[in-house]
């Protein structure tokens, strides 16, 4: 493997760099115009979001000539515009973007796929009445995701992710008067919180132990090297170095939103969503965004390793990778609704990708991120199509023989599915995905990834044959009389079909072009690397695992319209696995036994502080208050008055009594007078004592 | 005992007799004989003092006694006629029956 | 002290209790009458002579005369029937007593330091005449004065209540 040779840092940002801003800020706009049209304006919001983002895909095309352009002369290409966003004493907020190759590939990937798909949706969604909110929506997401593509604050990305989760949400529960739409799109944001919990705190022991919240700041960014030297001199728990500890907290956020094992639950549901929803953003984007994030802050996770890719960070991305791959296609196999098996099937090509970033490096999983989005988007696309065809009807059960009506789906999707099952040579999804197995076969720590992997790899095959032979072959099981989509539906259809095919051709090994033009080496084109007896082991492997799982396939479901009604195939041969993967390993279940449980119980425990204990204090306090002012009345109108009114009525008797004195008879009048001269005389006499 | 407190002892008993014949008695009539009587008793008193005083040669007690005399003869005169005059208009000299003077 | 003082000081003191306790007026004026008695007897035995002939002249001659000359024109002759004490007589009593009491307790308090010049004063009549012109002129006119409004207006006030109606 070759050394990546250090980019040098550029002092001043080009021109384009300086204008890359715009390519979120373009949909984000859109969607705030759109926002305040009718909703009958529909052609015109769909005509603002695509114009949006086609004008963002031509500023990223032009990025991307840029950073090409520097590759092929020799100079590396990383500009960052930076500024403070607000300042707090003296430290400062500083949000910024990057423009290097990684971010410039996944630009133009995601403004070309998020493209096709909006105008796919202005076929899917024509008989919606809420068009203008979906596009709404969709330009709001490919602003945020574009944000995230391009932030070089962690703090912007943080941002942005949490705008893409918005979105996702939004977009999810679009139906929202479906019960189970609004629930699928509570679960997703809820399930990937937890993971933006840890995510968060990343982001601020990061701050806290770098001191900045750039990526690259003329070398002074967080995983620039000197930052991640200083890094690696804190340990933290259980043998792990900051920068471990921080890629670990990082993965967390990424395993949610980019549905790895423990946080994969909120995916399939996400299916309630309209399909381009799923195909843009649960296909191809949104859960890309967590790879895309990895690969991001590769430098931290990779800081510190003996061997490459042996980082405790990176074995973790690599052992969670790999489970979710294996586990995700084992359910995969057991579904009946046409798009929950795609989304089992992007949870498991995710965990394939998260595997390929543990053990191959950034190229490697971005490589299968790139090809995947194609692929993936096409084939959530074509079932929309399929769906569309079959009149709203969703189980594979209930349909079949859609070749024969849907030709040009059916072809597509079959270039896809091929793709996805890694069918050699002609097909991206083989020389991604082939990658994948190389690094892991080349991983020092531990083969069971790679045994894992190749497992899975033959599961998938087996599961997309079972599913294309359910919809594709056989006999029309549905309803009603199926039919063709419209043309605005299939042609990004084929455009996505020629480009899943295409793509492979950059990430050969004799021209990897792909993985040079990351790491920023010279890359030329190498024939006899055909020839090497390790590569050519690989491509044997990969044909047994695509034969084998295809040829399974078709042994198992093959030509055979099994009825809705009638057990499957499987599930007569193996019946207990098949009622265990059905029910999706019950994962769901226990979640809902105990996170759910617990989190329910603490609810009725707070209740009950809240209405009893402090409901109590709080009547208790009214009681009290009630009391003390009926006390403070009774005294007042008791004692106070009652003693001045007594005082008053004494005073008044008095006067009677003093009255009686006046009583006109002169005799009586003597005696007093007496009686005060016998008092005065006697006072004189005892003060004039000797 | 001296002479003089003897004639004052005297004196005081009998102011106290007239006194309490001005306090007690019904009559109006009974209560100016009350009034002569310590009258009475206040010029012996006088007298008493003028007798036993240092320079009895300036008569200044003597003088005052007879001058109070000569006051208390005029003084029962109107006196008594406020008597009659009062048995006129109540038809009763009783004291007790006069309080018009209620307040 | 001498017999012949506690003698005189009986009929003083008793004419005095005498006109004070009697339930017939006419009695207690002539009892008052002797009390008079007795007190001009006490100013002879205190070498006053022109005061105790005085005292005879004035108030038994006139005042004592007066007294019952109005007895009889309010018809006092009559015992009354509810009683001659008022109905609180013990009040009056008690007070009387108590300036009794008070005055005694004053004159033995003060006895040590009365005067006690025994000495018979030389006083004439003659003296006396010559006291009155000269240095108690003043006095005199104005006795004489108060002594003719007396007349007047007992005159006035007595006077019969007809005369003042139609007048």
């Amino acid at each position: 493997m070759q050394e990546a040779i250090a980019f040098t840092p550029q002092i001043d940002a080009s021109f384009i760099t300086r204008w890359l801003w715009l390519i979120p800020a373009l949909p984000i706009t859109a969607a705030g115009l759109i926002s305040v049209l009718k909703q009958p304006c529909r052609k015109l919001a769909s005509r603002i979001a695509i114009g949006s983002l086609a004008t963002s895909l031509l500023i990223a095309i032009a990025a991307f000539v840029h950073v090409l352009s520097g590759w092929s002369h020799g100079h590396a290409v990383r500009e960052a515009v930076n500024f403070s966003w607000l300042t707090v004493g003296a430290q400062a907020v500083e949000l910024g973007w990057v423009l290097d190759p990684l971010s410039a590939v996944m630009l133009v990937m995601v403004t070309f796929v998020g493209l096709l798909i909006f105008i796919y949706s202005t076929g899917y969604m024509e008989h919606d009445e809420n068009y203008t909110r979906f596009f709404c929506f969709l330009a709001l997401f490919a602003g945020a995701m574009l944000g995230v593509v391009i932030a070089n604050s962690i703090l912007l990305l943080f941002m942005c992710w949490e705008l893409v989760g918005l979105t996702s949400y939004l977009l999810i529960g679009f139906w929202y008067h479906k019960p189970s739409a609004a629930a699928a799109a509570r679960k997703a944001f809820i399930t990937t919180r937890v993971g933006d919990i840890f995510f968060l705190l990343g982001i601020v022991w990061l701050f806290a132990q770098t001191g900045t919240l750039l990526f690259y700041d003329h070398g002074s960014g967080s995983i620039e090297p000197l930052a991640l030297g200083g890094l690696l001199v804190h340990h933290s728990h259980w043998g792990l170095t900051a920068a471990g500890a921080i890629g670990l907290l990082i993965f967390a956020g990424a395993a949610g939103k980019s549905g790895q094992l423990p946080l994969h639950v909120w995916l399939p549901d996400a299916m309630e969503g309209p399909t381009p929803v799923s195909a843009l953003i649960h296909a191809a984007t949104m859960v890309a965004a967590g790879v895309y994030l990895i690969a991001r802050v590769y430098p931290l996770m990779a800081a510190g390793a003996i061997a490459p890719g042996t980082t405790t960070a990176l074995t973790v991305v690599t052992w969670v990778g790999a489970s979710t791959a294996v586990f995700a296609a084992l359910i995969a196999a057991a579904q009946n609704d046409i798009k929950r098996i795609l989304a089992y099937s992007t949870v498991s090509q995710l965990g394939y990708m998260m595997a390929g970033l543990g053990v191959g490096g950034v190229a490697v999983g971005m490589f299968h991120l790139i090809t995947h989005a194609f692929f993936k988007a096409l084939l959530f696309m074509g079932s929309g199509s399929v769906i569309h065809g079959v009149h709203e009807e969703q189980d594979i059960r209930r349909m079949g023989g859609l070749r024969k009506y849907m030709p040009l789906t059916f072809l597509t999707y079959a270039v896809g599915m091929l793709a996805l099952c890694g069918v050699p040579i002609f097909f991206s999804g083989f020389w991604s995905k082939d990658a994948i197995l190389e690094s892991a076969h080349a991983w020092p720590l531990s083969h069971a990834p790679y045994y894992m992997l190749v497992f899975g790899a033959v599961l998938t095959a087996f599961y997309m044959t079972r599913q294309v032979s359910y919809v594709f072959f056989g006999e029309y099981r549905g309803h009603g009389h199926a039919h063709e989509s419209p043309r605005v539906m299939t042609t990004p259809l084929v455009i996505l079909a020629v480009f899943a095919m295409a793509l492979g051709v950059i990430g050969t090994p004799a021209w990897p072009w792909f993985r040079a033009f990351l790491e920023n080496q010279a890359a030329s084109v190498e024939m006899h690397a055909f020839a090497e007896p390790a590569w050519l082991m690989l491509l044997l492997t990969s044909f047994v695992i695509v034969i084998a799982g295809i040829g399974l396939g078709w042994w198992f479901y093959g030509n055979k319209s099994p009825r809705a009604e009638e057990p499957d195939v499987l599930q007569k041969a193996i019946p207990p696995v098949w009622t265990v993967l059905a029910n999706r390993l019950y994962i769901d279940e226990l979640y809902g036994a105990t996170v759910i449980a617990f989190y329910y119980w603490w609810a009725k425990v707070a209740d009950w502080i809240d209405r009893d204990i402090w409901g109590d204090m709080v009547s208790t306090v009214i009681w009290l208050t009630n009391h003390w002012a009926r006390l403070n009345k009774f005294l007042d109108a008791n004692m106070v008055d009652a003693a001045f009114d007594k005082g008053c009525e004494e005073i008044y008797n008095g006067g009677g009594v003093l009255a009686r004195v006046q009583n006109g008879r002169g005799q009586i009048y003597l005696r007093l007078l007496a009686l005060a001269v016998v008092i005065l005389a006697a006072i004189l006499i005892w003060s004039g004592r000797p | 005992m001296t002479p003089l407190t003897g004639y004052l002892i005297v004196a005081a008993l009998v102011f106290a007799i007239g006194l309490a014949g001005a306090l007690t008695r019904r009559n109006a009539i009974m209560i100016l004989i009350g009034i002569e009587l310590m009258l009475n008793a206040a010029n012996l008193n006088l007298i008493a003092f003028w007798r036993y005083s240092p320079h009895p040669e300036l008569l200044s007690g003597m003088m005052f006694a007879i001058f109070s005399i000569a006051v208390a003869a005029a003084e029962a005169a109107v006196g008594l006629g406020l008597v009659i005059s009062i048995y006129r208009h109540a038809r009763t000299a009783d004291v007790e029956e006069m309080n018009r003077m209620k307040g | 002290m001498g017999f012949v003082f506690y003698l005189i000081s009986a009929f003083a003191v008793g004419g005095a209790l005498a006109a004070v306790l009697l339930k017939n007026l006419v009695h207690a004026a002539l009892a008052v009458t002797i009390a008079f008695f007795g007190l001009a007897l006490l100013f002879l035995r205190l070498d006053a002579q022109f005061a105790g002939f005085a005292q005879i002249l004035v108030y038994v001659g006139a005042v004592a005369i007066l007294v019952v000359f109005a007895i009889l024109l309010t018809k006092g002759s009559e015992v009354p029937k509810e009683g001659v004490f008022s109905r609180s007589w013990l009040a009056g009593l008690a007070i009387s007593a108590a300036v009794f009491a008070v005055v005694a307790w004053a004159v033995m308090q003060a006895a040590p330091s009365l005067p006690n010049q025994s000495a018979i004063p030389a006083v004439t009549v003659n003296d006396i005449g010559n006291a009155l012109m000269n240095r108690y002129v003043l006095p005199l006119e104005i006795i004489a004065v108060l002594l003719t409004a007396a007349l007047l207006g007992a005159v006035i006030v007595a006077m019969h209540e007809k005369r003042a109606k139609q007048g």
